[in-house]
Formats: C-alpha cells, sequence, structure tokens
C-alpha cells in the first residue's frame, strides 16, 4: 500500500489498474477524460498491460466492450453526460446481453443548456438500464470501487454491468491523498476474468439473440433477478475487501448517526461530505440530524433505507437531478420504499446543485431546520429547488 | 484457391428464416463456407439478423452475436480484442451488415474501424434499401427504385438520389482491401472473400445480393438478376489494394438496362427518360473506370 495525492479521476485510473482489464476503449469527454489520459499513461508506461482502443464514439466504446466480453476478456469504458446517452443504446443492450462491463460515468448535466458541471441527471435518467449503478463519495472510495466493481459484476449470480459515478469536477477533479494497494493485494481479491456468456470454438454459441412474446419475460426476469443478486454480492465482495485491504464499506447505504435521528437527508455521491458537517454542528446545538447517503440506486436499498429511517420525524431526499414533469428520482424511488415498508414518514424533496451549482453548508442546515418545521406541522411543497426563485405562471 | 467444387459441404448459416430467394443469406452461407468454422459473425439489426437468432432457433453453427444497428464495426473490434487477449489469433472476424447498416447509421463506426486498420473483415450484403423494417430508402437505394418512403406516383417517382459510392468512400481511407462483388458471379464472390481472410489489416467486400420481396423479382431469378446487374454495367467487380483500383471483369458489351430496370417491379413507373438518365450515369462511371482504374483482361 502506498499513499498518493491523487483527484478523483486518477484514483478511479489506479483502482482500474489494479483489475488489469484487458481492453479499454473510450472516447473523450470532460470531466471524464483525465480517468482515461491516466490508463493511457499506464499503458504506455507498461504498467498497464491493456489494449487502449480508440473508438470514434461512446456508441463504438461501449459497442467495443461488448465484444471485448463477448469473446471473454476483461473490458472498461468511461464517459460522462452527453456520451453517457449517446451510448444509450448500447447500454441495454450491454444488461440485455448480461455482459459484465465495467464503465465510470463522470457525472455531468445534460443540454442544453450546455454545461460542463457536474449534476446527476446523466445517470438517474439511465436509471432503467439494467446497469447496477453506485455513487462514490470520495477518492478512496472511487478506487476502490473501481477494484470492486468488477468482482461484483462479474460474479456469476450477477453477471450484470456496472456503473461507478463519480461527482463531476467536485470528486474526479479535487485532489486528496489515496491509499494505493498493492498489485498483489489485489490479484488476490479479483479472480480473473470468467464468463460463460462468451464465445465458445469446442461448442459455438449464438449471443444476443432475438427472443419473441413468448420467451421474452424469462430473460427479463434472469436480469431483473441478476441485479437484485447483486445485494448480496455487494455484501460479500466488501468483506473480502475489508479481510484484504483494511477498508470497510456498508453495503448500499451509508447511514451517519441514523440511530437516534430525528431528521434525516438522503442523498448521493460527493455532498454527503457537506452534509456530514451539518449533522456535527446542528447536533452541537441539539438537533438530532442524520444523513443516509445512497452508495447503490440499483439495487435499490429499499430495506436498508426503511430500516435507518423508521424512527424519524421528518425526511428529506436532496439530490442532484429532476425528472421533469414529476420530481427527483431518488424522490421517488426512496418514497417507494418507505410505502412499501408502511412508514408514514412526512418527506420532502430538495433539488439543487444543477449544472454544477454549489450546494452550501447553510442550505443542508436550512433543510434540517425546515425539516423541524414540517414534523411540527408546518406547509412545505413537495419538491423545492434550492437557491432559485421561479414562480409558476 | 476454393471453388464451388471444393466447397466446405458443412452448413454454418443453417435453418434460418429468410425468404424464398434471398441474397443476402446466400452471401452470408458462402462466406461463412469460405471462412469456416473459426470464423466469429457480427450482425447487426438487418435482416441476416432477424432471421438468423430467433431463440431459441438460433441459426449459425459458428460463433455470432447480434450488434447494435450501429454498432457493427465497433463490436467487431471488441470482438476481435477479446480474442486476441485470450491468446486467439486465428479466428477471422467477420461482420455482415445490410446497405443501411454499411452506408448510413454504422459507417461512423466502420470509418473508425479502418483507421484503427482492425484486423476484421466486414461484408456489405447489399440489397439496397432497409428491407427488415419494410422496404425502406437507403443511401444505398440506387436512383429511381420505387421503396415504401420513396413511392412512385404522380409527385414522386421512386428515390431521386443515386446510390452512394460507398467502396470509394471506403477506399479513400486507404484500407489494405475493399473489393465490389455480386452474388451473381459467385466464383468471384468466394475468390474475393478467400483473399481477403489472408489480408492483415481492415477488408470490405460489398456484394450486391437481390432481395426478391423487395425488388420485386421472382424467388428463382435472385442469382440472374445478380448477374444481370453487373452484365448491364449497372455494377461493377472491382477491387481496392496498395492504392490502386482494378476492375476484375469487363463486360464486351452491356446487355440491356432497359431489361434489367423493367423486369424488377420497383423499377416498373420508370419512363423511357429516367432509363436514359440512368445509361448516361452507367456511362459516365465506366468512362472513368477505364481511364483510371486497372483493367483485368
Ligand atoms: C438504432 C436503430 N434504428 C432503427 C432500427 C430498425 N431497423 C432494424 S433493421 C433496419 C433496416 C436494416 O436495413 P439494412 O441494413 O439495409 O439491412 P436489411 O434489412 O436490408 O438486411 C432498421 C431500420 C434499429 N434496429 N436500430
Ligand atoms: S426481405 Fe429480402 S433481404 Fe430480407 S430475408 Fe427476405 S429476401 Fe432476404
Amino acid at each position: 500500500m502506498s499513499k498518493k495525492f491523487l483527484s478523483g479521476d486518477e484514483a478511479f485510473a489506479y483502482g482500474i489498474r489494479l483489475a488489469r482489464p484487458d481492453v479499454i476503449s473510450a472516447y473523450p469527454i470532460t470531466p471524464q477524460t483525465v480517468v482515461v489520459e491516466k490508463l493511457s499513461d499506464f499503458v504506455e508506461d507498461g504498467s498497464l498491460k491493456s489494449n487502449f482502443i480508440h473508438v470514434e464514439s461512446e456508441h463504438s466504446a461501449l459497442s467495443c466492450a461488448m465484444g471485448v466480453s463477448a469473446a471473454g476478456a476483461r473490458a472498461f469504458t468511461a464517459t460522462s453526460s452527453q456520451g453517457l446517452l449517446y451510448m444509450a443504446e448500447c447500454l441495454v443492450y450491454a444488461s440485455g446481453g448480461r455482459f459484465p462491463i465495467v464503465m465510470m460515468n463522470a457525472n455531468r448535466s445534460t443540454a442544453l443548456p450546455w454545461n460542463i458541471y457536474g449534476d446527476q441527471r446523466d445517470s438517474l435518467a439511465l436509471l432503467d438500464s439494467g446497469w447496477i449503478q453506485s455513487y462514490a463519495q470520495d477518492g478512496q472510495e472511487a478506487l476502490d470501487m473501481a477494484l470492486m466493481s468488477y468482482y461484483i459484476a462479474e460474479h456469476k449470480k450477477v453477471q450484470t454491468p456496472f456503473m461507478v459515478n463519480l461527482d463531476g469536477f467536485v470528486l474526479t477533479h479535487t485532489y486528496e491523498v489515496v491509499d494505493v494497494p498493492e498489485q498483489a493485494q489485489a490479484d488476490e481479491f479479483l479472480p480473473s476474468f470468467e464468463t460463460e456468456n462468451k464465445f465458445d470454438f469446442e461448442s459455438p454459441k449464438n449471443l444476443a439473440f432475438s427472443a419473441g412474446p413468448e420467451t421474452n419475460t424469462f430473460f427479463k426476469v434472469k436480469e431483473h433477478l441478476g441485479l437484485l443478486n447483486a445485494s448480496a454480492v455487494i455484501s460479500e465482495a466488501e468483506e473480502r475487501f475489508a479481510k484484504i485491504f483494511g477498508r470497510k464499506y456498508s453495503g448500499l447505504t451509508e447511514n451517519y448517526k441514523t440511530e437516534d435521528a430525528d431528521y434525516i437527508i438522503l442523498t448521493l455521491g460527493s455532498v454527503s461530505g457537506l452534509i456530514r458537517q451539518a449533522v456535527d454542528e446542528l447536533r452541537d446545538e441539539g438537533l438530532k440530524a442524520g444523513l443516509v447517503r445512497i452508495r447503490y440506486m440499483r439495487p435499490f436499498p429499499v430495506s436498508e433505507i426503511s430500516a435507518a429511517v423508521k424512527n424519524a420525524k421528518a425526511l428529506a431526499v436532496l439530490e442532484k437531478d429532476v425528472s421533469f414533469g414529476a420530481e427527483g428520482t431518488v424522490y421517488t424511488n426512496v418514497n417507494s420504499a418507505l410505502k412499501k415498508n408502511a412508514l408514514e414518514i412526512p418527506s420532502k424533496n430538495f433539488i439543487g446543485g444543477l449544472g454544477g451549482k454549489d450546494i452550501s453548508l447553510r442550505e443542508i442546515k436550512d433543510i434540517f431546520l425546515k425539516l423541524k418545521d414540517v414534523s411540527e406541522g408546518q406547509k412545505l411543497s413537495d419538491v423545492n429547488f434550492l437557491g432559485v426563485d421561479v414562480k409558476g405562471e | 484457391m476454393i471453388t464451388a467444387k471444393n466447397l466446405n459441404e458443412e452448413e454454418f448459416f443453417y435453418g434460418h428464416k429468410a425468404c424464398a430467394g434471398c441474397g443476402g443469406s446466400l452471401a452470408v452461407r458462402i462466406a461463412l463456407k469460405v471462412l469456416g468454422e473459426k470464423a466469429v459473425a457480427v450482425l447487426p439489426a438487418g435482416c441476416m439478423s432477424a432471421v438468423g437468432f430467433n431463440y431459441p432457433q438460433l441459426c449459425f453453427s459458428n460463433n455470432a452475436i447480434i450488434s447494435t444497428f450501429a454498432g457493427t464495426a465497433s463490436m467487431m473490434t471488441g470482438v476481435l480484442a477479446g480474442l486476441r487477449a485470450r491468446g486467439i489469433t486465428d479466428a477471422q472476424v467477420v461482420g455482415f451488415a445490410g446497405d443501411g447498416g454499411t452506408a448510413d447509421i454504422g459507417i461512423q463506426a466502420l470509418s473508425g474501424a479502418i483507421d484503427r486498420n482492425d484486423d476484421v473483415l466486414y461484408i456489405c450484403y447489399d440489397n439496397e434499401a432497409y428491407m427488415n423494417t419494410g422496404i425502406q430508402k437507403s443511401s444505398l437505394t440506387p436512383f429511381g427504385a420505387r421503396t415504401t418512403t420513396t413511392p412512385a406516383g404522380n409527385n414522386i417517382r421512386g428515390n431521386i438520389r443515386p446510390k452512394k459510392n460507398v467502396f470509394e468512400i471506403i477506399a479513400a481511407h486507404d484500407i489494405p482491401y475493399a473489393a465490389t462483388a455480386t452474388v451473381g458471379y459467385l466464383q468471384d464472390y468466394i475468390n474475393k472473400v478467400e483473399k481477403a481472410s489472408k489480408i492483415r489489416g481492415t477488408k470490405f467486400i460489398h456484394v450486391i445480393a437481390p432481395c426478391p420481396t423487395g425488388w420485386g423479382v421472382k424467388t428463382d431469378e435472385t442469382v440472374d438478376v445478380a448477374k444481370e446487374i453487373v452484365d448491364t454495367g449497372l455494377w461493377y467487380l472491382a477491387e481496392y489494394e496498395n492504392g490502386e483500383f482494378t476492375l476484375n471483369h469487363k463486360p464486351e458489351s452491356f446487355s440491356s438496362v432497359e431489361n434489367y430496370l423493367k423486369r424488377q417491379a420497383r423499377f416498373r413507373h420508370l419512363t423511357d427518360d429516367d432509363i436514359q438518365a440512368i445509361t448516361a450515369g452507367r456511362d459516365s462511371k465506366w468512362e472513368h473506370i477505364l481511364k483510371f482504374w486497372n483493367v483485368k483482361k
């Protein structure tokens, strides 16, 4: 293990190097570029023995990765925003075809208006594409997820592609000290690529076929089960990871001071650090605040969320996206989890950080204070946009 | 040399649901016989994937995969890289894409693969329209042809644009090997597939593969019209290699363009003026060919 001062993108690249993908195919887009540049450097200096393929589009990046996987080798790609949307066709293809590809997505706003800064509308718009989706909070987790994602995606009970999300700039470009494990440890953690879903010259296979109305549901249910199975495999991977690297992760969610919390914010990704600070400061002032960081949006942590919030008086879902004409996507998912567990806790949606707008400590504290008001009977609209004052017509 | 006499007797594309007389399935079947069991086939959305991969009736007896419509060449790149990573170097990665999959939606990925000079063989079976979705115009639909999106009535009279020159667009990449062919001259096609399989780098074969359903010819006329298109001079058998174009076959004299067109329902509405325009287009193309290309005796 060595300590390095790395950006999130670089940390991720180190994690990918440890996972030894056979083939990397990628197309540049800010703020993803650094990860593939770093990987190119690793290939150049011989520290990573991968075939780096310069494809001509994101659609081709993932199409190529599927070919690699079908041939029985480990693939990596990375993208962001418009690039992710451009490869949307291939996303559903890869999950339907059960190709356990790993992709890093640098969360970035989607056009229009053009904007290169971080929000999470890109990945959340593709939540239903059949991929495992995780959201890292810092550089260390980014590196560790890069390695763990392969273990989980390739597990024979899962066989599902994996998208690791890093908040654009806030995480991809911020430098911090990161532990970089030894290759020998990584090799002990991650078995070499194995899949039955590949070409075979003894007994040839036809992959990615059509299945009509009679058989389609069968394959779709199998795909759904693969994602559900990922829950247990994530725990298994984390235990294994803790044994070898000594760092513990907490599964689909990470809870901070939720046991006795009256007011809880649920969120994704890097803004959690700030929320944790708000929780600490408010607790000093006597307000029982807590945080649930949703680490995985798919599989969705239904029971984990319900267990963490069940004694709270009011909840807020803070997210950097909106499903236009409805509400925040995370909010919808959280409410569904509450409903399934018969939890009648008032929950409010706070949407912020769109197009990279800063979310301040003050705004987060205000959310907690508003939750208190809500629990005491004050009215508040379900969906609230932070830092803007746009009135409906 | 592989000929009709010693062609592999094994079937690698067997039990598919193509229409009777389908030129595309003939092109796929013959190419796989030449390439043999080690070929790994990539097919995008289109007739050949639609008729061959209906679970549980999977019709390829070698390894094969459907790609996205736009992704034939990029998936081939990946398959090749994946096989190489596994140490498999003796498998020919071959793509079979329709004219739409090649000249329209897939041209970006194809251009990218050629640019990287990936060691794959890309075969475009050209039935001159989007057949699988019901005979719509593609950029390889010839001038005048009636399709369901270029209907022939009083206002529109079929497709008003000439066929995109995909062979020369591909050659302009300075690809190691590109060729045109037709299922009407099978030996020539077989030779080209065999030759291509022995060349390193990207190879492209553009093979005319008539579609009785879309062209409106009888199911037993496929091979005959596929010959006639060459005999009329409306298609030519050629190769591009080492920076040079070579014409492989020069008809002594051209057979009748009018007969070729009039036997196909898609051209039946054409007027004498249209036919003259098509003939004039042919003549200027041949003038160019004879002036600038090598001509094999
Ligand atoms: C992205 C996308 N757009 C459209 C389609 C619908 N589609 C399937 S096959 C096809 C036509 C294929 O035409 P061509 O490539 O010429 O092959 P052919 O059917 O003639 O064999 C189309 C438009 C698709 N599958 N994917
Ligand atoms: S529609 Fe044409 S190309 Fe498609 S299977 Fe039938 S004959 Fe072949």
